[in-house]
């Protein structure tokens, strides 16, 4: 036993050596995960192994426990004021029921965290974000809604747990267990309603790629769900997913990852994120750099490549001009969908345009990489799906 | 998986197995699950020299790169090319699958292997 006043001591029985657990530790246990640390959490990192559930997703459906992820919300009748003035993107044009990928920016347009925002009512919006970012979220929120009226945050990550189902299958997996038309719900769009009479909010939105669904659950409700979607899902060959083939997903996907490819050292112009931004929006912090970085134009840019020598580039690795150092890999990985050695890196804007070739120190090995348009990976779209 | 009685095991999860002058080095049942799927091992050229617990190269899963240590002092006599294609082997038959094969010289850093029984006391 450890002393009383030990920092990971707790009485929370949803923390253990000091990591939070989510309503699904358990059955991640049962189901033989490999459990590792993860931004203060025990999160499941694979289950049979991360190529597989990597494909299972890509052709046909995975479950992801994504419950670590925080949820703040802002309420009040100058709520909307509040999202102008938080997030770069124009959260004025959601309707209810509506969500859009979004930044929390530093006053220099640099990243404090990437979320999605989700307009719940006119004066009620829902933003999802990184785990590892949830509490500096919420103090910075917390602050910037003084200054906007009525306008109040709070911190509702523990009243929700999040499962995300991803993959082609996902629609015929879910349709069964839900009263909700999901054939009405566009992608970036949500409904409330419930999934195996838990009740729950059901949003088209994701990670990895695929068409797929986050279903928010009240947290006593989540194993049911979960136990439910893979029920569901047997006969179509769905899969419980770790955070492994979630990280590979949306690296293939070319979506971007905080605290890897984007961070506070990063502008949205630069991590090549500048279709989020809402001009139309006059009120965001972070606006008046940006705009003068868009005058003057980006010195770099996050830029695909695939690897042309042998070997996988990754987070941190250098790009390299002879002995000088010119920019850094954020995110490498050999892709189980593609069977290449892709990844992200900063890169002068002059080696940033496709086909252009770049040099990479892989521990003192200099290896040759393509410039590639990204993502990397786009699943094929029917006119049904959207 | 059992870990067969006919070879030695480092503290770091490599197994060789001797015959004559010739030592076959591959990786643990243990060491390739820690890993996860492997995607790229990269060995170095035959006729190049490895140290007993020095760094002979590397082997890359989806997730990380870890360094593959040399549990004996020699030469490279040959090494698997067929990993450059099937690196998959790896997880499938970790302790039939050799890495490099090393023309030992001297029995010089062999002190620390395990044998089969105390590599698993130390897996615990």
């Amino acid at each position: 036993m450890t002393t009383a006043n030990a920092p990971n001591v707790s009485n929370d029985p949803n923390v253990s050596n000091g990591l939070k657990k989510t309503p699904l530790n358990a059955r991640h246990r049962a189901s033989n995960a490999r459990m590792v640390p993860f931004a203060g959490w025990e999160m499941p990192v694979e289950y049979a192994g991360i190529t597989s559930e990597h494909m299972a997703v890509r052709t046909r459906a995975g479950v992801f426990d994504v419950s670590h992820m925080g949820e703040i919300e802002i309420a009040g009748s100058n709520a909307e004021a509040a999202m102008q003035r938080i997030v770069c993107s124009d959260p004025a044009r959601l309707k209810a029921g509506q969500a859009q990928y979004s930044g929390l920016l530093t006053p220099d347009g640099t990243f404090l965290d990437d979320l999605i925002v989700y307009r719940m009512a006119p004066n009620h919006f829902l933003l999802v974000v990184n785990a590892s970012n949830t509490a500096k979220d919420f103090a910075w929120i917390s602050e910037q809604v003084k200054s906007v009226g009525d306008a109040a945050a709070i911190d509702s990550s523990s009243r929700y747990a999040l499962i995300a189902l991803c993959g082609p299958a996902s629609r015929e997996v879910l349709q069964p267990l839900t009263g909700v038309e999901l054939g009405d719900i566009q992608p970036f769009w949500f409904a409330h309603g419930e999934v195996a009479s838990a009740r729950a909010t059901i949003a088209r939105t994701g990670y990895t790629g695929e068409d797929g669904y986050e279903i928010f659950v009240p947290p006593n409700m989540a194993d049911r769900v979960w136990q439910a979607l893979l029920e569901s899902g047997r006969s179509a060959g769905v899969v419980p997913a770790g955070l492994g083939a979630r990280d590979t997903l949306r690296l293939e996907a070319a979506l971007r990852l905080y605290g890897n490819d984007i961070d506070e050292t990063t502008t949205v112009l630069e991590a090549g994120l500048g279709w989020m931004i809402g001009w139309t929006n006059e009120a965001f912090i972070g606006r008046d750099r940006l705009l003068a970085q868009k005058a003057s134009g980006v010195t770099r840019r996050l830029t695909g490549f695939e690897m042309i020598d042998r070997g996988i580039a990754r987070h941190g690795y250098r790009v390299v001009e002879g002995d000088t150092p010119v920019g850094v890999v954020t995110s490498g990985t050999q892709t189980p969908f593609l069977g290449k050695a892709i990844g992200m890196a900063y890169v002068p804007i002059d080696q940033s345009k496709p086909g252009s070739q770049i040099q990479i120190d892989i521990r003192g090995r200099i290896a040759a990489a393509r410039v590639v348009p990204m993502p990397f990976y786009r699943r094929e779209r029917n006119a049904v799906s959207g | 998986m059992p870990y067969p009685d006919d070879r030695k095991y480092t503290k770091d999860h490599e197994w060789v197995r001797v015959a004559g002058d010739v030592a076959e080095v591959g990786i643990t049942d243990f060491a390739q699950q820690q890993l996860g799927d492997v995607v790229y091992v990269e060995l170095p050229d035959v006729g190049s020299r490895v140290t007993a617990g020095q760094s002979f190269g590397s082997i890359e899963s989806v997730k990380a790169v870890s360094e593959l240590f040399a549990p004996v002092n020699g030469e490279v006599a040959e090494v698997n090319e067929a990993l450059k294609s099937h690196p998959e082997a790896v997880n499938k038959d970790p302790h039939s699958t050799w890495m490099i094969k090393v023309r030992v010289s001297g029995p010089d850093g062999a002190a620390d292997l395990l044998d089969s029984a105390q590599y698993q006391g130390m897996l615990g």
